[in-house]
C-alpha cells in the first residue's frame, strides 16, 4: 500500500491567515513609483508605463498610383515626424497640375518607417498610459526599478474555482446566513454598492442583475447556474480563461456551476472578516499550474506576526482531509483512510486508482483519486 | 524517415509524454524474447508555477512505475532527475529513455500566406505536420483589414510564425506586404521576454533578401527554407516542416521550465506529442499498405491523422478537447448536437453543469453513469468537428487551373471535395484518455463509428493505455521494437464495422446479411433501418460476411450491390450498422430516446440495470 500520493486537483487555498505576496509587473518597461518598505493601499498607483500605440500601414504607392521606389519623391513627411489625422503624407501632381493626388494620415501619431520595397508608410499612434495599481493593501517588499513591485501582507486568503471580471476591492458583507442559502434579488440593496457580497450555495440570475444595477463591486458564492451566467455575459463560455469580462462586478464561484454550498471553512472566514476591506479578482486559467480567482482580505501586520498558516503542498496521506469534487458526493468532506495501489472498479465500471474516504457522517466510500482535493483543515 | 540503428538491442525502455495535464510514463521490457508493455505511471505535469520544472512530474510518474513493478529506474543518489542507465541486470536500470511533450499548450504557431486557398493552406499543412497548433491563418485575401491583422498578431503570442507566399520567380509584392504586417506588429513570443520570435520563411525565393531586411534581427530570428509552393502545382512541405521542428527544439523546448534537463536525458530528440502520434500511425499504415484514420483525443485538443493512398495528413483542432476544452466543444457543436446522443432525463442546465464543471476541474473522471454518457456524447461531437476540420485540409492542391484572379481560385475551392473516401477507410485507430479509459470497449467503438461514420467495411482499434505517442518517438530509433509493441500490446482490436450509406424509414429493410463461420455454420440477419446488430466474434477468428443490400443502400460497392468479404472479429465483435449515412437520429425527443436506448442495448454499451431504467 502506498503511504502517500499527489492530488491531481491541487486543493484550493482557503485559509484564515497566511502571508500573501503579489508581484505587480508592468507589461513593458516603465517607471516604478513606490519604494521598498512603503505602505500602499488598494488604489495606490505603484507603476506607470507607456504602451506603444497600434501601427497603421498607409499604402502610399498604391494610393498615388506610382511604383514603390518612386514614392520617396512625393513624400511630404519623414521618419520621426509627428502627424495629425489629415496631415498630408504624400502628394503627386502631373500634367501641369491637372492631375493631383494626395495621401492623408488616417490617424494622429508618429511616422515610424517607410519601405521602398512596398512603398508603404507606417504611422504609429500615440502611446497609451498604463497605470498599475497596488491591488492589495500592504507593504512594498521589493522593487525592480522600471519593471515590478512586490507587495506583501498577512491576509485571509480564499481561492475560488472560477471567476469572471478583474481586480476590484470593497468591504465584505454577508448576504446569506448560512453556506446553504440561495441569494435572490431581495438580499441585495442599494447599500451594497461598492461592496463585496458573500452568499451561500447559489446566486440567481435576478440577483446578479440586481447586483449590477446597484453597483456591487464583487460577489463570492458557492455556485451559479451556467445558463444564468451566460445570460449575464451575453455569450456561451468556451475555454476557461477569464478575468477580462466587463459585467460591472467581479464574480467568484468557490465551488462550481449549479447549486453548490460554499465550503463551510470559506464561509466562516468571510463571516469572521465581515466589515473588512478585501481585494477580489476573477481571473481564471484552467491549465496545469492553474490561475484561480481569489479574495484577499489584508490584516494588520503587527498583531499577527508568527501566527501564519503556510499554504498546503498538495500531498495526500492517510489522515489527510479531502473534499470530493464530482457527483454524486460533490462537496462532501472526509478523511483519507487508505490509498490502495491496485485499481478498483467504480460505478461506471472504470478501473481507476482510488482513495478510501471516511465521510463526516461515518460512511466509507471509494473515490477516484482524481476526484478529490486536499483541504487544509 | 530516418531510422538510427544502435549496436546493442535494449532490454528495458522508458518513455514519457509530458502532457498539458498529466505526465504519463510507460515502461517496456523484453521478456522471454518478446517486447511487452510492463507498467504505466501518471502524475500531474509540473510545467507551471509553483513547481515550474517538468522533471518533477516525470519523476513522480516514473516513481509510480517503480512502485508497481519493483524495477529500479530513478537514480536516487541525486536531487536532479537521473535514470539508472544502462540496464544493470535483474530489476535495475533501463537502456533507453524517450519523451514527447505537449505541455504548456504544445507548439503554437501562426501561419501567414498570400492566397488563403493556396500558400496559406500549404503552410497550414506544413505547420500541422510538424505537430503545431495553428492559432490563426493570415492571408492577403482573408477578408481582414491590415489593422485587424496587426491586432491579431499583437494579441496572439505564438511560439513561431510560418510565412509563405508566391511562386519562385513570381510576384513578390504580396508576400513582402505580409512580412511588413508582421514586422510592424512585433508580436511577442510566449516564452522568454528577451528572445527573438522565430519566423520560418518558405515563400518566393526572390524575396528572401527583402524579407530578411523587413523582419529585422532585433525582433525576429528568420530561417529561410525552400518555397512551400515553388510552382503553383507543386507543394513541398518537408523543408518547412523540418525547420519548424528544429526551431521547436531550440526555442520553445529550451525555454520551457525544466526542459533543458529533460533534453539531456533522452536518447533521441523530444517530439511534440501529435507529431509522434502521427509518426506511429503513418508507420503502421505504410507497413500494412492500408488507408487509416487516427484520432487522438486530448484534454485540450483533438488531433486527426489520415494516411490515404499513401498520403499523410495531420490536423490539430485546438480547443476541441475533453477536459480544458470540453466547454468549447459544447459551444462549437451546440447543445442540441450534444443532446442528440443523450437518452437521459437531464435538463439543459444539468447537462451543461456536468460539462462545465469538468472544464473547471479537468482532471476529474465520471463517477456516475449519467456523467459518463454525457462525456461520451461530447466526445462524438468533438471528433466529428475535428474530422470536418481535417477533411477541409485533406483536399487536392488548389489553384492549379485558371489562376486568373484571387476570387476565381477562391470559387474553385468551394466546389472541390476531400480526397478522404469514407468507403475506403480500412482502419480507424483511436487514442486518448477518454477512449483508453472507456469502461466497455464497445463504447469506444461506437463513439468512433458515430463520429467518423465510415461506409462499408472498416476495422476499428484503440490504444490500450495511451502509448501511441511514446511508441512514435521510440520508432525514430527502434522502428521494429516500436511496431512490435504497437501491434501486440498497444492496439486493442475492437472489431469490424459493417455500415450502410443511405436513408430509409425506421424498420425498413436495409440488407440481408450472411455470416459464414465455416461451410456448415452460417448465420443470417435481416438488417433494418435504424438498427444496429452486434455479433460477438473474437479477435482471432475470421468469418465471411456477405451483404445483399436493397437498392436504397450502399455497403461500399454501390447502391444495391452485393459485397462479400472476409473479416476479423475483435473484443467487441462484428457490428452491423443499419443506421444510415448520414446517421439517422430522430428530431422528436421521445422517438430519439427510444432509438438510442435500442442501440445501447444491442451493443450492451452500459450495465444492464442502467439500460433497463432508461427504457
Amino acid at each position: 500500500m502506498s503511504e502517500e500520493s499527489f492530488a491531481y486537483t491541487p486543493g484550493l487555498a482557503v485559509t484564515p491567515l497566511t502571508y500573501i505576496t503579489r508581484e505587480r509587473a508592468l507589461p513593458i518597461r516603465g517607471e516604478t513609483l513606490v519604494n521598498q518598505g512603503e505602505k500602499v493601499d488598494f488604489e495606490t498607483i505603484v507603476g506607470r508605463c507607456y504602451l506603444e500605440g497600434p501601427p497603421y500601414i498607409v499604402k502610399v504607392a498604391e494610393l498615388l498610383g506610382v511604383e514603390p521606389e518612386e514614392v520617396v519623391r512625393y513624400l511630404r513627411v519623414k521618419v520621426g515626424d509627428t502627424v495629425s489625422k489629415g496631415t498630408n503624407l504624400a502628394s503627386y501632381t502631373a500634367f501641369l497640375g491637372l492631375l493631383k493626388k494626395s495621401v492623408e494620415s488616417p490617424v494622429e501619431g508618429v511616422v515610424e518607417g517607410f519601405s521602398e520595397i512596398t512603398g508603404h508608410l507606417t504611422i504609429r499612434a500615440p502611446p497609451r498610459v498604463i497605470e498599475l495599481r497596488a491591488y492589495i493593501r500592504g507593504t512594498v517588499l521589493k522593487v525592480v526599478p522600471g519593471e515590478s513591485v512586490t507587495i506583501g501582507t498577512p491576509a485571509a486568503f480564499i481561492q475560488g474555482i472560477i471567476g469572471f471580471g478583474g481586480e476590484r476591492h470593497g468591504v465584505i458583507e454577508l448576504v446569506s446566513s448560512s453556506n446553504q442559502d440561495v441569494v435572490g434579488p431581495d438580499q441585495i440593496g442599494e447599500h451594497h454598492a461598492g461592496k463585496i457580497i458573500v452568499g451561500g450555495s447559489l446566486i440567481t440570475y435576478e440577483a446578479l442583475e440586481k447586483a449590477r444595477k446597484v453597483g456591487v463591486a464583487g460577489i463570492v458564492v458557492g455556485g451559479a447556474k451556467i445558463t444564468d451566467l451566460e445570460k449575464v455575459l451575453g455569450y456561451r463560455i468556451g475555454v476557461a480563461i477569464t478575468g477580462r469580462e466587463n459585467i460591472g462586478f467581479t464574480l467568484v464561484l468557490t465551488e462550481g456551476f449549479g447549486k453548490l454550498p460554499m465550503s463551510k471553512r470559506a464561509f466562516d472566514i468571510f463571516k469572521e472578516n465581515e466589515g473588512r476591506e478585501a481585494a477580489i479578482n476573477g481571473a481564471t486559467q484552467v491549465r496545469a499550474g492553474v490561475i484561480r480567482p481569489e479574495v484577499i482580505i489584508p490584516r494588520d501586520e503587527e498583531s499577527f506576526a508568527g501566527a501564519l498558516e503556510p499554504l498546503g503542498e498538495g500531498k495526500m496521506r492517510v489522515g489527510s482531509t479531502v473534499r470530493i469534487i464530482r457527483y454524486p458526493y460533490f462537496g462532501e468532506i472526509g478523511t483519507v483512510i487508505e490509498l490502495p495501489v491496485e485499481l478498483h472498479k467504480i460505478e461506471t465500471e472504470s478501473p481507476v486508482r482510488v482513495v478510501r474516504v471516511r465521510l463526516q457522517d461515518g460512511r466509507e466510500v471509494l473515490i477516484p483519486r482524481a476526484n478529490v482535493e486536499i483541504i487544509s483543515e | 524517415m530516418d531510422v538510427v540503428s544502435y549496436a546493442r538491442e535494449p532490454r528495458f525502455i522508458l518513455a514519457t509524454d509530458v502532457g498539458s495535464t498529466t505526465t504519463k510514463a510507460r515502461f517496456f521490457g523484453k521478456i522471454d524474447g518478446e517486447w511487452r508493455f510492463l507498467a504505466s505511471g501518471e502524475a500531474p505535469t509540473t510545467v507551471e508555477k509553483p513547481v515550474e520544472d517538468v522533471t518533477k512530474g516525470v519523476r513522480n510518474a516514473v516513481r509510480e512505475v517503480e512502485e508497481l513493478t519493483g524495477h529500479k529506474i530513478l537514480d536516487d543518489s541525486t536531487e536532479e532527475l537521473r535514470f539508472v542507465m544502462p540496464y544493470r541486470g535483474g530489476r535495475v536500470g533501463i537502456d533507453v529513455y524517450v519523451s514527447t511533450s505537449s505541455a504548456g499548450g504544445g507548439l503554437q504557431m501562426l501561419v501567414a500566406g498570400v492566397v488563403k486557398s493556396i500558400t496559406a493552406e500549404s503552410a497550414q499543412r506544413a505547420a500541422l505536420g510538424a505537430g503545431a497548433i495553428v492559432m490563426d491563418v493570415l492571408s492577403v485575401d482573408d477578408g481582414r483589414e491590415i489593422h485587424e491583422k496587426i491586432n491579431t498578431l499583437r494579441f496572439l503570442r505564438p511560439d513561431m510564425i510560418l510565412l509563405a507566399g508566391g511562386t519562385d520567380g513570381g510576384d513578390k509584392t504580396h508576400v513582402l506586404e505580409m512580412s511588413e504586417v508582421i514586422a510592424v506588429a512585433k508580436p511577442r513570443p510566449r516564452f522568454g521576454a528577451t528572445f527573438r520570435l522565430p519566423v520560418v520563411y518558405a515563400g518566393n525565393k526572390d524575396a528572401r533578401e527583402d524579407i530578411k531586411r523587413i523582419l529585422s534581427d532585433d525582433f525576429f530570428d528568420v530561417r529561410i527554407v525552400d518555397n512551400i509552393r515553388p510552382q503553383i502545382e507543386v507543394e513541398k512541405v518537408e523543408p518547412a516542416r523540418n525547420a519548424i521542428l528544429e526551431l521547436f527544439m531550440e526555442h520553445v523546448m529550451a525555454h520551457a521550465p525544466g526542459y533543458e534537463k529533460l533534453m539531456k536525458l533522452v536518447s533521441t530528440d523530444i517530439m511534440p506529442t501529435p507529431a509522434a502520434e502521427g509518426l506511429m500511425i503513418r508507420t503502421f499504415a505504410e507497413m500494412k499498405k492500408v488507408n487509416v484514420i487516427g484520432v487522438g483525443m486530448g484534454g485540450a485538443t483533438t488531433n486527426v491523422y489520415s494516411v490515404f493512398d499513401g498520403r499523410f495528413l495531420r490536423t490539430v483542432s485546438a480547443n476541441l478537447g475533453m477536459s480544458y476544452s470540453i466547454g468549447n466543444v459544447l459551444k462549437e457543436a451546440g447543445l442540441e448536437n450534444v443532446k442528440r446522443w443523450i437518452p437521459l432525463d437531464l435538463t439543459d442546465d444539468e447537462i451543461m453543469g456536468i460539462v462545465y464543471n469538468k472544464m473547471i476541474r479537468p482532471t476529474t473522471i465520471p463517477m456516475s453513469l449519467e456523467d459518463l454518457v454525457v462525456e461520451h456524447a461530447v466526445a462524438r461531437e468533438s471528433i466529428r468537428m475535428a474530422f470536418n476540420h481535417h477533411k477541409y485540409l485533406a483536399r487536392e492542391l488548389k489553384g492549379v487551373k485558371r489562376e486568373r484572379t484571387i476570387s476565381d481560385i477562391f470559387e474553385e475551392v468551394k466546389a472541390e471535395e476531400t480526397y478522404i473516401d469514407l468507403r475506403r477507410v480500412d482502419y480507424i485507430i483511436g487514442t486518448g484518455g477518454l477512449l483508453s479509459r472507456a469502461p466497455r470497449r464497445a463504447q469506444s467503438m461506437i463513439i468512433l463509428a458515430d463520429a467518423f461514420q465510415p461506409i462499408g467495411f472498416t476495422y476499428i482499434m484503440q490504444d490500450s493505455v495511451f502509448m501511441i505517442p511514446h511508441l512514435g518517438v521510440l520508432s525514430k530509433i527502434y522502428r521494429e521494437i516500436a511496431l512490435e509493441i504497437f501491434e501486440k500490446e498497444c492496439l486493442v482490436p475492437l472489431g469490424t464495422l459493417v455500415a450502410a450509406a443511405g436513408v430509409g424509414s425506421l424498420g425498413e429493410k436495409v440488407a440481408d446479411i450472411t455470416i459464414e463461420y465455416s461451410e456448415q455454420e452460417k448465420e443470417r440477419v435481416e438488417l433494418t433501418f435504424g438498427s444496429v446488430v452486434r455479433i460477438p466474434i473474437p479477435q482471432y477468428k475470421e468469418v465471411v460476411v456477405t451483404v445483399e443490400p436493397t437498392k436504397k443502400f450502399d455497403f461500399g460497392q454501390g447502391y444495391g450491390r452485393r459485397v462479400r468479404k472476409r473479416v476479423r472479429g475483435g473484443v467487441v465483435g462484428v457490428v452491423i450498422d443499419g443506421r444510415g449515412r448520414p446517421l439517422y437520429v430522430p428530431q422528436d425527443p421521445r422517438e430519439r430516446r427510444k432509438l438510442l436506448v435500442s442501440w445501447f442495448k444491442a451493443l450492451e454499451l452500459y450495465p444492464g440495470d442502467f439500460l433497463t431504467k432508461l427504457s
